[in-house]
């Protein structure tokens, strides 16, 4: 194609990239935030995905990707992309080491919570570690379904449960985990 | 799945009102006798009883398509003895039309939504119900004993109905399939109780909370092959353990990410006569006081004296791997695509994989890795490299220096699909050149419109040289910038194609026009974010009918011109679909197209519009 350039890491690839729609119109622009995990399939992520249980859209960002995220681009299957942790190198910054404790475990452990993008990664990543499943989480009733729920200490000391407050405002309040097990469990997050 | 044996035999008597119903072959005065009494009378019965016993041999689907097509005798003879149904998509044809033309079908083979679909395209519940079709075939085929469904969307009810309405069912595979979930496997497995074959592939399982391995029914069982890894929830192993122990046929074994390495361990012990093993997680249990023993894995791989494909490999501990180098020599396949592993923990395995035939790996090796891919498997035939990092933009941990090293080392190569972040058509150009057998050519540059980052050229001559050298080429997916040089080249070259995959390529209506017109044995075009717009389908029109579908998505067509398509070619369906909460715009979002015996189908969804 005459005239294209080889192409720089930033937006000036808005400049010469095809456009579709007619002329005068705004482009609609297809936002989505990759590695999301899905288990349904939204055609495309509207506003309001923006919550508890999820990625901060990216166009709210005050840092977002050099670029805007397509829907379904690259092709490449959800489940695939949700399968990796991405290398710790390709964090900035230092991470947010946390501690985790687990009632009844015989020691803690500890974990980088920059390295998850949202609750689902890390309560899997939990569950992975200390072999136990957390029931469906609501805004109502907490950890439904499970013996166990998983809480955090914040930054006045107060312990939370999991998932209540978005995803970045949780890894900068939180001072550590402690997945709690049994009737303290149950009695966390019932009713308010 | 065999075809005749006196044990059909028995059962078919029993059952069927056609005197012709034996599948058993013999020679043609036996059959004489057997036929009530009408052989004699009538030549013509005499041939195609002839042709009956003829035609139980043949398998491929195309061939027996042509033979139907002879005469009204043949057709009829083809349609008793077709065995396997294979419908490619599942809105071409009625359930019921199937099942009246097609009498005695044993297996089926469904396919339901385009394979954009798994890229969040199409909205959900957009259709490809599996339900009409158990429904309609549970009198006319009693006999019914494989079920393989590809993007179909099955319920818990469809699982226990399909158990309960064939009582000799033997093989389920569901690929890419939702809808279903732990409540609906339990089911299944419980009453299945011939069940040698049940796969489950890249499909969604909702957790129920059932503990279905515990279902599957007591005493021996007939399993050769238990396929699970999608399956996102833990599952009670101790049942595993003693499912594997009391499946002495089991030779196909894919767990799911919450069996340790530890539990593998246990169950290889118990099966050593596997031929094909997905293990579970590449780590330990990591809970202080839990047998913390190091057991010796090597030998138990070493054990599995028929190991021909691994695969697994879930959140590994490279250290572990050292444990498979026992079956490396004898491995014909390798899925590493979810190992996060370097070129150097690589090396080990690889350099003693020489019979390796397919191999699915992450970028994280990086192109030192496919050289060294390249060093030792000469024997490959397919390669699938997937991205650890599947954004744009990004620091390309392969490239084209990767391509160029496997198209020089492994020039038996027949399918690649390749994601990388920058090519070359010097590297595209060398592979058209050295792996002649290509049959797959998917390469994905996941950077859109990006050019050759060395000459600045579009990717066009990478491709067309693709399609020019390739002579077998049946399936193309293309990436980076083209023109619409590049479709010129594949409608000129690409004879042999018969998918096509395009994604935010070409300049004008011309380059679909040339595709249109010259890929004559196209069956499935699918292309997104283009600028092709109405006067190049109209132009391709006639080609149409021979096609399985088109799909195009973000591309310039206006709803008039659909209409007009519609008008046209009254035995398409025209399916027009908008995302949920779009305005009507003037550009179609989504245009689904395809050939169909039944006009429009009434269970679509509100935001799919048929023209």
């Amino acid at each position: 194609m005459e005239g294209s350039v080889a192409y720089e890491n930033d937006l000036n690839l808005e400049a010469t990239e095809l456009r579709l729609g007619l002329p005068g119109t705004d482009e609609r622009e297809e936002q989505t935030v990759s590695n999301v995990r899905n288990n349904k399939r939204p055609l495309q992520v509207a506003d309001e995905e923006c919550g508890a249980n999820g990625k901060s859209n990216t166009q709210n960002e005050t840092a977002p990707h050099a670029k805007a995220q397509i829907v379904g681009w690259p092709p490449i299957r959800s489940y695939r992309k949700n399968n990796f942790q991405p290398k710790k190198s390709e964090c900035e910054g230092p991470g947010i080491y946390v501690k985790v404790s687990m009632d009844g475990a015989a020691y803690l452990r500890k974990i980088d919570l920059k390295v998850y993008t949202g609750y689902p990664e890390l309560l899997r990543a939990l569950e992975n570690m200390f072999k136990f499943t957390l029931g469906e989480y609501s805004d109502r009733e907490g950890y439904k379904g499970s013996d166990y729920a998983p809480t955090y200490e914040d930054k006045d000391g107060d312990w939370m449960l999991v998932g209540d407050v978005p995803w970045e405002m949780f890894i900068t309040s939180c001072n550590r985990l402690r997945i709690m097990k049994g009737s303290e469990a149950r009695g966390l997050g019932c009713g308010v | 799945m065999r075809r005749n044996g006196a044990e059909d035999m028995s059962e078919d008597d029993e059952r069927q009102q056609s005197p012709r119903s034996d599948l058993e072959f013999t020679s043609n005065k036996a059959r004489y006798c057997k036929a009530t009494g009408s052989a004699s009378d009538h030549p013509d019965q005499v041939l195609e009883n002839v042709l009956e016993n003829v035609l139980h041999f043949l398998t491929s689907r195309r061939d027996r398509n042509s033979v139907s097509l002879v005469c009204k005798s043949w057709y009829r003879v083809e349609a008793l003895t077709r065995s396997e149904l294979f419908i490619g998509n599942c809105y071409a044809v009625s359930p019921g039309r199937a099942t009246a033309r097609f009498t005695r079908v044993r297996a089926l083979h469904l396919k339901g939504k385009p394979r954009f679909a798994d890229f969040n395209l199409m909205p959900p519940d957009w259709g490809a119900h599996f339900n009409p079709w158990l429904l309609a075939m549970a009198k006319p085929y009693p006999w019914l004993e494989k079920v393989y469904l590809k993007r179909m969307s099955v319920t818990n009810d469809d699982l226990a109905t399909l158990a309960e309405s064939f009582s000799g069912f033997k093989e389920l595979v569901l690929v890419c399939c939702d809808g279903f979930g732990t409540n609906g496997l339990a089911s299944f497995v419980s009453k299945c109780r011939q069940l040698r074959v049940l796969d489950l592939i890249e499909s969604e399982v909702i957790h129920d909370g059932t503990d279905w391995i515990s279902c599957f029914p007591q005493g021996e069982s007939h399993l050769e092959s238990l396929i699970f890894d999608c399956v996102e929830w833990p599952i009670n192993f101790e049942a595993l353990e003693r499912l594997v122990a009391r499946s002495p046929l089991l030779k196909k074994l894919r767990l799911n990410r919450y069996v340790s390495i530890g539990q593998l361990y246990r169950l290889m012990i118990q099966a050593p006569q596997l031929t094909h093993l997905g293990t579970g997680l590449f780590s330990p249990l990591e809970i202080a006081g839990q047998g913390d023993q190091e057991l010796d894995y090597g030998t138990a791989f070493a054990a599995c004296r028929s190991l021909v494909c691994l695969s697994g490999f879930r959140e590994i501990i490279p250290d572990y791997l050292p444990a498979i180098y026992p079956v490396c020599a004898n491995l014909t396949s390798l899925n590493f695509s979810y190992a996060n592993i370097n070129a150097e923990q690589l090396k080990p395995i690889i350099s003693k994989c020489h019979k390796l035939r397919v191999f699915w790996v992450l970028d994280s090796i990086c192109d030192e890795g496919l050289q060294a891919v390249a060093a030792t498997c000469k024997e490959l035939r397919e390669l699938r490299v997937f991205p650890i990092n599947a954004q744009e933009d990004i620091d390309s941990p392969v490239s084209e220096v990767g391509l160029q090293a496997i198209s020089e080392g492994c020039q038996k190569l027949q399918s690649i699909l390749y994601f990388c972040q920058r090519m070359t058509n010097e590297a595209v150009i060398a592979m058209s050149k050295n792996c002649p057998d290509l049959v797959v050519f998917r390469l994905c540059i996941m950077g859109r419109h990006k050019p050759d980052p060395v000459t600045g050229e579009p990717m066009d001559d990478g491709f067309g040289a693709i399609v020019m050298n390739c002579k077998k080429l049946t399936r193309l997916a293309v990436s980076g910038l083209l023109t619409d040089k590049a479709f010129e080249y594949i409608g000129k070259y690409g004879k042999l194609v018969r998918t096509l995959s395009v994604a935010f390529a070409g300049d004008s209506d011309m380059g679909l026009k040339y595709v249109l017109e010259g890929c004559s044995q196209l069956q499935k075009l699918e292309i997104r974010d283009s600028p092709f717009g109405d006067a190049a389908l109209r132009s391709g029109l006639h080609h149409c009918y021979y096609m399985r579908f088109l799909w195009m998505s973000s591309c310039r067509l206006t709803r008039q011109g659909c209409q007009e398509i519609a008008h046209a070619m009254p035995r398409l369906v025209v399916e027009v679909i908008r995302s949920a909460d779009m305005e009507m715009d003037d550009f179609v979002e989504t245009l689904y197209m395809y050939r169909s015996l039944e006009g429009p189908r009434i269970d679509a969804p509100k935001y799919v519009t048929i023209l």
